[in-house]
């Protein structure tokens, strides 16, 4: 397999403020990649970086054998760029708007015609077509400005967390359609703070936090770095203070870690069923109420909180 | 080249379909023109109603034909409905009376005017020629230009008597057909019979002097129409350069630069895209007030190269005041200033003629100055030759700010959102 991406020890830096702070990897034609992180990651600088809109601090990216920075033009007539944040015309309709952007990426004619029809198809919007973007819910504009990405038809598409603050029928369109693209041969970078999207899409994961790239690999190999650790979630009642709980459960000698996020504790244990009695035990003990208990096999969740301290979401 | 039409193109669309922008690019000069067309005058050259009565004071220190005919003329029936005059025999009266706001304007006639035009003996014409002056209310300047141009127009009679005059009377001298102690009385008479056919002429047209063959009825709106146009053409630039910070807000301007388009390309077309909406804007305008209040804007090659070059200096304002700014809100603040300063700067309200000559000065760094220039040369019967000036000042202006604008452009990022 050939890499049609690789990063190279990618810098950006606002001021003194290092944004992405030395990142290298590669995508491999035909796959699709997750960058998995959470707020503030780094990941749309490494986006932006990709699609030549920011210059590196230092580092280089080459796009199917053209270098981000030398050669932008030539690599913006490989990718595609889906932004986090929507970039439409309201004004204009669905179509139009696909005209336009369809034009700007060189299509014309009946090309660009044939290629309009078949991503309102794609992005189940041929009804309202002809109805202006603002009209539209946030789920439909999002599929717009997916959309826009797909007209002619990039080798490298970029989807920067393309399904924030929609519908779930919406956000299922869209991961069975990143899915469909990647079988018809499209590779695919996708960044996401949620671990499932990237769980169900990714043939490689990557974890980035405050500008570093923490973890690399297939998800099997990734959960490996937890070892064969599970992970129990004790959901606390509102004015329950899980700090104390968490302090309780880390003198177990079966718990390696016990994090606190809001209203819950994550505790990483060997066995997440052998851990569930004496922890809420502990609880009882301690006055706390338990409200309802969640066990997960090893995951990227666990990977993250492995590696960082912290959970994923905010 | 494609490229940069499609982005024009797109901005056309989307500024025609936003309905706040069409109300100040297209309505609100509209309305405004009509509006202070109805209040300062008469509204079109047809109606009897708008500008009757206009107070004037005639001050006639001449003993000959002329400054008598002038004061009939002005006594006319004919103008009895147009013109109220009073006569009063000393001019620093007059003045007072106008500086009071009493009348609109004072029409002094200087003693000796008609010896001055018509010598009593023939001999070479008198080397300083005495001008009948006029004081005008700079409060009517509507009112106040139509008596200039009756007075200008009778001028422009004698004028052309006089020098008919002479040329005839010089023919016939020579020929021998007239002893010299007749020639005065032939002159004068044919001084009279000039002056008198004013009175036949329509009588609030004025006649273009020597300039050219072009007719144009006298009214208020051919001054105020450009100058509402020429204010609001402000608008639309600088709400053509707030598209490009609200582009690079809504990330529209990102997602164009990491498209297979160069930042040049999206600049010009977004630039061409403005330049086109004021001209467009610019020709609605000019067509629409010509069918409704029956403007004659004069030559139409010269009214479209003054729209071009009045257009383009307009955008330079545009592109360096979004230059400069941070936000779309802010190129909307400054611009919204930009228009109302240049639009009292430029003579909108109140014509330049009545300023002082420091405000004159500064008027020059506005399109609408030079804009409003141009259109009354026009007006007046002028052709796209005689626009000289104008155009130049537009140019310049237009490229300067381009200039400026471009390196100050190329000095920050549209990238980041
Ligand atoms: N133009 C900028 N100037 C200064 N700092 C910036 C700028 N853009 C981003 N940052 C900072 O860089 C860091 C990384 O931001 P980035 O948008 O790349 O994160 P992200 O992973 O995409 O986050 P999110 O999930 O919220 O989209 C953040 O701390 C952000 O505040
Ligand atoms: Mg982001």
């Amino acid at each position: 397999m050939k890499a049609i991406l690789e990063v190279k020890q990618l810098v950006k830096k606002y001021g003194d403020f290092t944004a992405v702070d030395g990142i290298s990897f590669d995508i491999m034609e035909g796959e699709i990649f997750s960058l998995l992180g959470p707020n503030g990651a780094g990941k749309t600088t490494t986006i932006s970086m990709l699609s030549t809109l920011y210059i590196p601090t230092s580092g280089e990216a080459v796009i199917g054998g053209h270098s981000v920075t030398k050669e932008p033009m030539a690599v913006r007539n490989l990718i595609g760029v889906v932004p986090q944040d929507l970039a439409l015309y309201e004004d204009l309709t669905a179509r139009e708007n696909l005209a336009f952007w369809g034009q700007m990426y060189g299509l014309s004619g009946k090309t660009l015609n044939a290629r309009i029809e078949q991503v309102l198809e794609q992005i189940g919007l041929v009804d309202k077509a002809k109805d202006r973007v603002k009209t539209y819910s946030g789920g439909m504009k999002r599929r717009v400005n997916i959309g826009v990405g797909l007209l002619h038809k990039p080798k490298l598409l970029f989807m920067d967390e393309p399904t924030v603050g929609i519908d779930p029928q919406s956000r299922r369109l869209i991961l069975d359609s990143v899915k469909e693209l990647n079988k018809q041969g499209m590779t695919v970078l996708y960044t996401t703070h949620y671990m499932e999207e990237a769980e169900e899409l990714s043939d490689r994961v990557g974890i980035m936090d405050n500008g570093k790239l923490i973890a690399l690999g297939t998800q099997a190999e990734l959960t490996k770095q937890v070892g064969e650790m599970e992970t129990l979630i004790l959901h606390v009642g509102e004015n329950d203070d899980p700090e104390r709980l968490a302090v309780a459960l880390r003198s177990l000698k079966m718990v390696r870690k016990a994090d606190v996020t809001d209203h819950t504790v994550s505790v990483i244990v060997p066995e997440a069923e052998q851990a569930l009695a004496p922890a809420v035990t502990r609880a009882n003990e301690l006055g706390i109420k338990i409200h309802s208990v969640d066990m997960r096999e090893p995951n990227l969740e666990a990977v993250f909180l492995h590696l960082t301290g912290k959970a994923l979401r905010d | 080249m494609r490229k940069l039409l499609l982005i024009a193109f797109k901005d056309l669309k989307l500024i025609f379909r936003d309905k706040a922008a069409l109300t100040f690019m297209l309505l609100a000069p509209f309305l405004l023109t009509l509006g202070l067309g109805l209040v300062t005058g008469a509204y079109g050259s047809s109606g009897s109603s708008g500008i009757s009565q206009i107070k004037i004071i005639i001050v006639n220190q001449d003993s000959g034909q002329l400054g008598q005919a002038l004061v009939d003329l002005f006594q006319s029936a004919g103008l009895a409905d147009l013109v109220a005059p009073t006569l009063v025999s000393d001019p620093l009266t007059a003045r007072a009376q106008i500086d009071a706001n009493a009348a609109v304007a004072a029409v002094i006639v200087p003693a000796g005017f008609t010896d001055n035009i018509i010598p009593a003996n023939y001999q070479a014409p008198a080397a300083d020629i005495l001008q009948i002056e006029i004081y005008k209310n700079p409060l009517s300047p509507v009112s106040a230009g139509v008596i200039q141009s009756i007075v200008e127009e009778f001028i422009s009679r004698v004028e052309t008597g006089r020098v008919g005059g002479q040329v005839i009377v010089t023919q016939l001298l020579s020929a021998g057909l007239i002893a010299p102690d007749q020639v005065s009385a032939i002159a004068a008479e044919m001084g009279q019979l000039q002056a008198n056919s004013v009175d036949q002429a329509p009588a609030i047209s004025l006649q273009a002097a020597q300039s050219g063959p072009a007719q144009k009825a006298f009214n208020p709106m051919a001054y105020m129409a450009p100058g509402m146009a020429l204010m609001f053409l402000m608008f639309t630039v600088s709400n053509g350069g707030r598209s490009i910070l609200a582009e690079q807000a809504r990330g529209t301007l990102p997602r164009l630069l990491v498209s297979p388009t160069n930042s040049a390309q999206v600049l010009i077309g977004k630039i061409f895209g403005v330049y086109v909406t004021g001209v467009i804007q610019m020709l609605i305008l000019i067509v629409t007030c010509s069918l409704l209040f029956n403007i004659q804007w004069g030559n139409p090659l010269g009214i479209l190269v003054l729209i071009l070059a009045a257009v383009f200096a307009a955008t330079g304002w545009g592109m360096l005041i979004t230059s400069i700014a941070r936000t779309p809100g802010q190129v909307g603040n400054i611009g919204t200033a930009i228009m109302l300063t240049f639009g009292i700067l430029g003579g909108t309200f109140i014509q330049n003629s009545f300023m002082p000559g420091w405000f004159q000065i500064v008027s020059k760094i506005t399109p609408n100055a030079w804009g409003l220039d141009g259109f009354t040369t026009l007006g007046l019967g002028g052709s796209l030759v005689d626009l000289g000036r104008p155009l130049l000042g537009l140019a310049v202006m237009g490229i300067a700010l381009f200039v400026v604008s471009i390196l100050i452009f190329s000095r920050r990022s549209f990238a980041q959102k």
